[in-house]
C-alpha cells in the first residue's frame, strides 16, 4: 500500500529550479554588498515597540540630532551619516537577528545598542567575532564592556552597573546613615549584574544587607519580598528595575505604610513613573548621566525644533537616553573620520585615539582605552528624582 | 506574625484575581470543552478600554466600566465565531492555536493603538491603606475577592435555578439530546464564550489599579489563571475559585517565606505534583469515558 507523505515528492525539476534559485541568489549576493554606497551606515537595534519603546525614542532623536550636526558639517569621509534602525522589542532573540541583517546585509560601519541589558548580552559575543563596533547608549550590564574578549569592538557611553552600584551605596551611606540596606532587584540580567556589584560595593564597605529581593516585571504585588527585607531590619533601599515594576515596588511599600530611603538605578527615568508610582515616587531618588534642567537648554531648543511634539521638559524624561546617544554619535563619527574607513579594526584603533568630541554630557579626551572602553565614569552621575512629572537633579 | 499576615493577604487578593479570570475558562469549559486561551488579553482588554472610556474620554465610572464589560463580551463572541467555530464544527483542536494567536494578535493591536507606555487606572479604592498587625491592605484588594465570590455563587444560582442555566447544563450533559430537545445549542456556547470574555474584562477593571495598563499585563494573569482552572478540575465554579484562593496562597506563601528566587520553580512544580497524583484537578472527579 503506498504511504502518502506530507511532504511534495523532490522531483529532479523541483531539483533543478532550486539549485538554479539558489546560484543567483549566490551571484546578487555580493554585488549587493560591494556595491558603492553613497552614505555611511549606522547601524541601531533598540526597543521601538513595547514597554521600553520611550528608550528607543530617546536614542533615536538623540543620534538624529548628532547625524544632522555631522552632516551639516559634511558628513564623514565625505559622505553623509545615515541611521538603519532595527526593533529588537526588548528580545535577545531579536536584538541579534536584527544585529546580523544591519552587519550582513546593510552593511553597516557600526552599531548602537537600546536600553535591554540582556539585548546587548546577546549581540556582544557576535560583534566581536564579527569585528563590528558596537556603542552602547543605555544598558548599563557590566559585563557588556568587560566581555573578556582579547579584541574587544564593544564600546559604551552610559552608565556602567558596577559604578552605578558604588554610587548608589555611597549615597544611601552618605545621605541617610545607612547601615544595612536591602535590595529589591527586578529578576533578570540586569537586576543580576547589580547584585554583583551592589554586593561588592557593601562589602568594600564591611557593611552587611537586610537581603536581596527578586520580583518579576509583571508581578502585582511586592509586599512579601519587601516585609521580608523590613523583618530583616532593612533601614534603606536599592531598587533595580525599570519604570512599571519600580511603580510596583513603590505602591507596595505604600500600600505597607512603610517609608524608607530609596536609591535607584535609573530604571524609573524612562516613562511616566510619577503617574504610575503616585506621588511617593517622588522618593525614589536615582541617578542620571544628563538632565534637562531649564528649556533654554540650547540643545533643548535644537530638539524642540527637530521633534515638534516636545512641548515641555517633561516631554524628554530620559534625557540620559538622548544625551549619551548623541555623544555616542559623535564618538563613533570622529573614529570613522580619523580610520579614514568603515572596517571594523580600523575603526576600533581610532577609538583608542580621538580627542576634543565635544558631547552634551562633556568633552571627551581619549574617552576609551583598550582597558577601559567606558566613556563615563561615577564623576559624570548626578543624582535625581520626579517632582510633578519631571525629572529635577537633588542638590 | 507580620510575614503571615502579609503572606495571607497577598495570597487572597492574588488568588482571588487568578480564581476570577480562571472562572471564564471554567464556563465554556463545561459548555463546549473549548477554551479560550486569549483570556489573559481580555483581562488586557477590559483595562485598556476602562482607562480608554473613563480617563480618555472621560466617562464616568458607571458609564465606562460596563461599557468596557459589555465590548470584552462582544469580543468574546468574536472569538467564538471566528477562532473556535471553524475548527469546531470539523472536530478539529486548532483552535488550541486560534486562540492563543487571537491573543497575541489582540496584545499586539492593543500595543499600537493604545501605546506602549504602561498608564495608570485610578481608583478611589487605592488611595489609603487600611492597617492591620503591621502590614496594609488597600480597600480594592478586599473589593476584589468579594467580586469573585460574588461571582462564583451568582454562577452556581444560574445554573442551578434559571432555565437558561439549566439549558446550558443539559447542554453540559449531552449536546445532542439536548439539541434534540429544542435547546439551541449554538446560542448557549456562543453566551459562554461572551460571559467568559465579561468576566476577564471586569478581572481586568479590578486589577488595573492595584497594577498598570498595558498591553501585555495579562499574558501572566492568563497562564496562571488556566493552571487554576486546571487544578480546580473545571467543573465548578466554586472549586475554581479555591483553587484560586489555595495557588495566590502558596505563591504569596513561597514568596514570603522561602525567597521570591524560589516562587515559580516550587509553585508550579506544586501544580504538575498536585496534577500526577490526580489528574482531574485538586476537586475534579474523574470523568467516566463511555466506550
Amino acid at each position: 500500500m503506498p504511504i502518502s507523505s506530507p511532504f511534495p515528492k523532490l522531483t529532479r525539476r523541483a531539483a533543478l529550479l532550486g539549485a538554479a534559485a539558489a546560484l543567483v541568489f549566490a551571484a546578487v549576493l555580493p554585488t549587493q554588498n560591494a556595491r558603492a554606497e553613497d552614505t555611511v551606515k549606522l547601524g541601531l537595534v533598540a526597543a521601538l515597540s513595547g514597554q521600553s519603546a520611550k528608550s528607543g525614542e530617546a536614542i533615536t532623536r538623540g543620534i538624529t540630532l548628532a547625524i544632522d550636526k555631522i552632516n551639516a558639517e559634511g558628513g564623514v569621509l565625505g559622505k553623509p551619516l545615515e541611521l538603519v534602525s532595527r526593533d529588537d522589542e526588548s528580545n535577545p532573540g531579536k536584538g541579534l537577528v536584527a544585529a546580523r541583517e544591519l552587519a550582513q546585509r546593510e552593511g553597516v560601519a557600526a552599531i548602537i545598542g537600546g536600553l535591554d541589558t540582556p539585548v546587548s548580552f546577546a549581540i556582544v559575543p557576535y560583534v566581536n567575532q564579527q569585528k563590528m563596533p558596537f556603542i552602547g547608549p543605555w544598558a548599563a550590564g557590566t559585563g557588556i564592556t568587560k566581555n573578556g574578549a582579547d579584541e574587544n569592538y564593544v564600546f559604551r557611553v552610559s552608565a556602567v552597573d558596577e559604578y552605578v552600584d558604588e554610587a548608589i551605596t555611597e549615597y544611601l551611606i552618605a545621605n541617610y546613615g545607612a547601615k544595612k540596606p536591602g535590595m529589591i532587584l527586578i529578576n533578570n540580567p540586569w537586576g543580576e549584574s547589580n547584585e554583583k556589584g551592589l554586593l561588592k560595593a557593601l562589602e568594600k564597605r564591611g557593611m552587611d544587607h537586610a537581603g536581596i529581593e527578586k520580583f518579576e516585571s509583571n508581578d502585582v504585588d511586592v509586599v512579601p519580598q519587601l516585609t521580608r527585607l523590613k523583618e530583616n531590619g532593612a533601614d534603606s533601599l536599592f531598587v533595580v528595575a525599570n519604570v512599571a515594576p519600580t511603580a510596583q515596588v513603590i505602591k507596595s511599600l505604600d500600600r505597607m505604610g512603610w517609608d524608607v530611603p530609596i536609591s535607584s538605578h535609573w530604571g524609573p527615568a524612562g516613562g511616566r513613573f510619577t503617574e504610575l508610582a503616585g506621588k511617593s515616587g517622588e522618593k525614589v531618588h536615582f541617578i542620571q548621566t544628563y538632565l534637562f534642567t531649564d528649556a533654554a537648554d540650547p540643545m533643548f531648543a535644537k530638539l524642540q525644533e527637530k521633534f515638534p511634539e516636545i512641548e515641555t521638559l517633561a516631554d524628554v524624561t530620559p534625557a540620559t537616553g538622548i544625551a549619551n546617544a548623541y555623544d555616542a554619535t559623535l564618538l563613533v563619527a570622529a573614529a570613522i573620520e580619523k580610520a579614514g574607513s568603515t572596517d571594523g579594526p580600523a575603526i576600533r584603533e581610532a577609538m583608542y585615539e580621538i580627542s576634543g568630541v565635544e558631547g552634551m554630557i562633556k568633552t571627551y579626551d581619549t574617552p576609551f582605552t583598550p582597558e577601559d572602553q567606558d566613556a563615563l565614569g561615577p564623576e559624570d552621575y548626578t543624582f535625581a528624582h520626579f517632582v510633578e512629572g519631571q525629572i529635577i537633579p537633588i542638590k | 506574625m507580620t510575614l503571615l499576615i502579609a503572606a495571607l493577604i497577598t495570597g487572597i487578593g492574588l488568588g482571588s484575581m487568578y480564581g476570577l479570570i480562571a472562572l471564564g475558562f471554567q464556563i465554556t469549559y463545561s459548555v463546549s470543552s473549548k477554551v479560550n486561551f486569549a483570556q489573559g488579553s481580555m483581562v488586557m482588554l477590559g483595562a485598556v478600554l476602562g482607562f480608554v472610556f473613563c480617563e480618555k474620554y472621560g466617562f464616568p465610572v458607571i458609564v465606562g466600566y460596563p461599557l468596557a464589560i459589555l465590548c470584552c463580551g462582544v469580543a468574546g463572541i468574536l472569538v467564538e465565531f471566528f477562532l473556535v467555530r471553524p475548527f469546531a464544527v470539523r472536530n478539529s483542536e486548532a483552535w488550541l492555536m486560534a486562540t492563543v494567536a487571537g491573543g497575541i494578535l489582540l496584545d499586539n493591536t492593543v500595543l499600537f493603538t493604545f501605546g506602549n507606555e504602561p498608564r495608570t487606572l485610578p481608583s478611589a479604592l487605592v488611595g489609603e491603606s487600611w492597617n492591620i498587625f503591621g502590614t496594609g491592605v488597600y480597600p480594592q484588594q478586599i473589593l476584589i475577592p468579594i467580586a469573585a465570590i460574588g461571582v462564583a455563587l451568582a454562577l452556581h444560582a444560574l445554573f442551578r435555578h434559571t432555565r437558561q442555566g439549566r439549558a446550558l447544563l443539559a447542554v453540559v450533559q449531552n449536546l445532542q439530546a439536548a439539541k434534540l430537545m429544542g435547546i439551541n445549542t449554538t446560542l448557549m456556547v456562543t453566551g459562554s464564550f461572551a460571559i467568559s470574555s465579561m468576566l476577564a474584562g471586569a478581572a481586568g477593571l479590578l486589577i488595573a489599579p492595584l497594577f498598570s495598563v498595558h498591553s501585555d499585563m495579562g499574558t501572566l494573569f492568563g497562564l496562571k489563571a488556566f493552571a487554576v482552572a486546571i487544578l480546580g478540575g473545571m467543573t465548578s465554579a466554586y472549586s475554581v475559585m479555591l483553587a484560586g484562593f489555595i495557588y495566590g496562597l502558596v505563591e504569596a506563601g513561597v514568596t514570603t517565606y522561602l525567597g521570591s528566587s524560589y516562587t515559580f520553580i516550587v509553585v508550579f512544580a506544586l501544580v504538575i505534583a498536585v496534577l500526577t497524583i490526580k489528574p482531574s484537578g485538586l476537586f475534579g472527579r474523574a470523568a467516566i469515558k463511555k466506550v
